[in-house]
């Protein structure tokens, strides 16, 4: 068991090691930060001067590097872009990033659960044939364009919601949380539909095939022929053994919407990291950059860890193959 | 010790005049919420030399002079400035009376040399604007001399974004160098300020919000409108996100209205877009310099370099038809590279061309290239207003003269190092003139490419003659002298047609109809001008 873990631990961190090799040698190509950091009058002494200075001369395996040795001692260095290191600036954003994440999520589980668990109950009818189309619409557009559609419908025409920031933040000791206020709590609405939009449909096929899958099973014929009511049938046993998938589905989903939620930030100017790494990319800011894809592939690398951990504990084949040894 | 002791009586009377200030000012607050697409970098004044950066720090700190919301010289910090009459290297500068930080303290010719030589040091994005400027000298505490290394008569207008700073807060927090990106430690000039500007700032998130409220000891109160009392800045960088906040009333004021919604909120009741004329260039740079190109499939000889080809391509520019399609009509063509408002443009010159197919086509072959050539363009995609669609156009047009051209946009940290690299034979450049004299321009653009001059001249051009007239420019102080040898180079920039014009770019604010400003032609509202119905 400790073996295996070790392993699986050396492995990401290899994996970690690949990302942030893979990252530093696209860098060069995404510009020269340089160029934005002095104005236009700017001398070429003062290129050359700064180019050696932030190390831009070297090539990007000593950059990658230096960035490493940095990085081990937990130095991430200065932004570019602002002049204040970057660790501050990413425990800035962070929260709320998380608590958008955390909310979207939530909302594209209940809802996701809720109208597959209905879908596939009431298969005929015009509802549930209106809310598969509709999901169909939410798998197939482009979030920038929900976004920009819901910020027309509710802030423009009817004025009910805002239509950018995050309202006003309490700030618990370094944690800025928007749940406390009333317009934290509204600015939340419009980013977190159009976040979770598509999770919510994801959620709801998932849901709706695997229990469509369960109500033939034949312990469920048996329960309909012990009379039980159709309540207890889909809810208790029905939808408790669909949940199991759509379960590990969510929490990997959950990565994945930290991660992207950059499109959803940018039209909702919305102050998490995502935004911090659109602006970073369009300032050629290499050490919000870097800082900020590593830690987006420590949570994946993470995550996927401790499911194989869990996978470990839970399967026994993984661990009869091992005393068996080769074939 | 007698300094001390007048500051503490003076801290002693602000104190008062604020606490009863207060109690005026509170009555009629109004709020003025404002956003643009960029935040400012930094709130050092002399560690970037960047629009919206300087824009938030004219509300902060206050320079000597600066330009009024319609670009000509208005006092700030000095009351008047002028040449001394002993020496022609020397411009003296008197200094206003009674002007205090925010913290305060008083402002003395003492900030006026600490603040200069800050922005000349290492780390300041400020330094080229002053090179001319060897020794600045406080005379006594209102008066300062600048020493020049030769006679500069347009030394005040490289001044209007060289913000003062109190040396002795400068000091107390460390802050006396200008920040050193990659020394480590972040600096408090970043974070915070003192100036003597109208507004102080309350609060800021980089990127989010940054609040100013208005400096009750200003000594500009009955001098400006100052009716906004409060701001609050927040950058929207997706415009269809920040047209909506406009529309839906959520912000007052926005700097940059998309071209395609100007109708949209014109139209809205309560809301108004105001344009004029944006001290910036748009224009297409061809490298002239090079004995052969590498991305044309001419083999051995450079297009370019024939002034026939360079005058045919700007012939072929249909200057008119990319203001109605691409620009929706949100723009001025332009004949020559510099903006109206600069000292050197005429009307003739930037109204001097015309599209004409046939001429073009025959000089062209005249120049024998009558099948034409095949060339890249390299264009920004997220710099100048519609600048990918502007090249677009461009490709057509070229066309119809036989030059086939492959557009290659791309985002601007990749585009100007090309220009500035040299590694790009046909690319779009836009200027902006902060200095309002064509000398800037001369200087960047069409200077010879070397150490002090020419860095952003892509063409390769080099005209020993006319480096010769750029450079006694900078000590020339007979006006009329000067203004003859800029219509000298001028002459010569548009008889080589070193770069073909497109045109002038227009800004377009949107705002309540409640807010009573003009457009300013760099882009830079300064809210003390502001009035609020």
């Amino acid at each position: 068991m400790l073996a295996y873990i070790l392993r699986r631990i050396f492995q990401s961190l290899i994996v970690l090691l690949a990302v942030g090799f893979v990252a530093f040698a696209m860098f060069s190509f995404v510009g020269d930060p340089v160029d934005n950091m002095l104005g236009q009058e700017r001398t070429q002494a003062d290129i050359e001067r700064l180019r050696e200075q932030l190390g831009l001369d070297q090539p990007f395996i000593v950059q990658y590097w230096r960035f490493l040795e940095q990085a081990a001692q937990g130095n991430f260095g200065l932004s570019y872009r602002q002049g204040r290191p970057v660790s501050e600036i990413i425990a800035e954003r962070l929260p709320a990033t998380v608590e958008l994440a955390l909310v979207s999520g939530f909302l594209a589980f209940i809802g996701g659960v809720g109208l597959g668990v209905f879908t596939a109950i009431r298969r005929h009818g015009l509802l549930p044939s209106f809310i598969m189309t509709a999901s169909l619409v939410g798998v197939s557009l482009p979030t920038f364009l929900i976004g920009i559609l819901l910020i027309y419908i509710f802030s423009v025409e009817l004025g009910w919601l805002p239509s950018f920031g995050r309202g006003e933040v309490v700030d618990l000791g370094g944690w800025t949380t928007g749940f406390l206020t009333a317009s934290g709590l509204k600015a939340l609405i419009l980013p977190a539909i159009t976040l979770g939009l598509y999770q919510m449909t994801l959620i709801m096929r998932l849901v709706r095939t695997e229990m469509l899958e369960v109500l033939r099973m034949d312990y469920i014929r048996f329960a309909r022929a012990r009379g039980l009511t159709e309540k207890t049938i889909n809810f208790r046993h029905a939808l408790k053994n669909t949940l199991v998938p759509v379960i590990t589905i969510t929490g990997l989903q959950l990565g994945s919407i930290i991660a992207f939620a950059i499109i959803t930030e940018t039209v909702f100017q919305w102050p998490g990291v995502g935004l911090l790494f659109i602006n970073a990319v369009q300032f050629v800011d290499i050490p919000v950059m870097a800082a900020y894809l590593m830690m987006i592939s420590v949570m994946f690398v993470g995550i996927n860890l401790i499911v194989d951990v869990l996978y470990f504990a839970i399967d026994p084949r993984l661990r009869i193959e091992r005393s068996v040894g080769g074939h | 010790m007698q300094l001390t002791h007048s500051k503490k009586t003076l801290r002693t009377m602000l104190l008062t005049a604020a606490v009863s200030a207060l109690a005026i000012s509170s009555v009629s607050a109004e709020t003025l919420r404002w956003a643009r697409a960029g935040d400012s970098l930094t709130l050092d004044p002399h560690a970037q030399n960047e629009g919206p950066t300087h824009t938030l720090a004219h509300q902060i700190y206050e320079p000597l002079i600066i330009r009024d919301m319609s670009g000509q010289f208005q006092a700030a910090l000095a009351t008047d400035w002028a040449p001394s009459p002993d020496d022609p290297n020397v411009w003296v500068f008197n200094l206003r009376e009674g002007v205090t930080y925010h913290d305060g303290a008083a402002f003395t010719a003492e900030d006026v040399v600490f603040s200069i030589g800050r922005a000349q040091s290492e780390n300041s994005n400020m330094k080229e604007l002053l090179n001319s400027i060897v020794e600045v000298r406080a005379v006594d505490d209102l008066t300062v001399e600048m020493v020049t290394d030769g006679p500069n008569p347009i030394l005040p207008s490289n001044l209007t974004n060289l913000f003062m700073m109190d040396s002795g807060w400068a000091e107390s927090n460390g802050v006396v160098e200008v920040q050193d990106v990659e020394g480590g430690e972040t600096t408090f000039a970043a974070t915070n300020a003192n100036g003597t500007g109208a507004y102080k700032l309350v609060s800021r998130e980089p990127d989010v919000r940054t609040v100013l409220t208005q400096n009750e000891n200003y000594w500009g109160i009955g001098q400006f409108p100052l009716e906004v009392t409060e701001i609050i800045y927040t950058p929207i960088q997706n415009a269809a996100t920040r047209v909506a906040a406009l529309l839906s009333g959520e912000v007052d004021f926005i700097q940059d209205v998309p071209v395609q919604d100007l109708d949209r909120v014109a139209n809205t009741d309560g809301l108004i877009v105001k344009t004029a004329p944006q001290n910036r260039v748009i224009f297409f740079g061809m490298n002239m310099g090079a004995a052969d190109i590498a991305n044309d499939n001419v083999d051995g000889a450079n297009p370019l370099a024939d002034v026939r080809v360079r005058r045919a391509m700007n012939m072929a520019i249909n200057r008119d038809a990319i203001q109605q399609v691409v620009m929706r009509g949100q723009s001025q063509p332009a004949g020559m590279i510099a903006p109206p408002f600069v000292n050197g443009w005429t009307a003739e010159m930037d109204g001097s061309v015309s599209t004409d197919i046939d001429a073009a086509r025959a000089l062209m072959a005249e120049a024998g290239y009558g099948d034409g050539f095949s060339i890249q363009l390299d264009c920004p995609n997220d710099r100048y207003i519609n600048d990918e669609a502007i090249c677009q156009a461009a490709v057509g047009m070229m066309a119809q003269i036989g030059i086939t051209v492959n557009l290659d946009a791309k985002p601007k940290a990749q585009h100007f190092p090309l220009i500035t690299n040299g590694e790009t034979d046909f690319y779009m450049l836009g200027w902006g003139v902060p200095t309002y004299d064509s000398e800037y321009i001369f200087n960047f653009l069409t200077h010879t490419r070397g150490e002090d001059r020419g860095s952003w001249n892509g063409t390769g051009y080099s005209n020993p003659e006319m480096d010769a007239m750029i450079q006694s420019l900078a000590s020339e102080t007979d006006l009329s002298a000067r203004n003859a040898t800029i219509q000298a180079i001028w002459d010569d920039v548009q008889e080589q047609q070193l770069y073909l014009p497109i045109h002038h770019q227009v800004l377009n604010w949107g705002m309540s109809d409640a807010v009573g400003i003009d457009v300013s032609p760099e882009d830079d509202p300064k809210f003390k001008f502001f009035t609020m119905n």
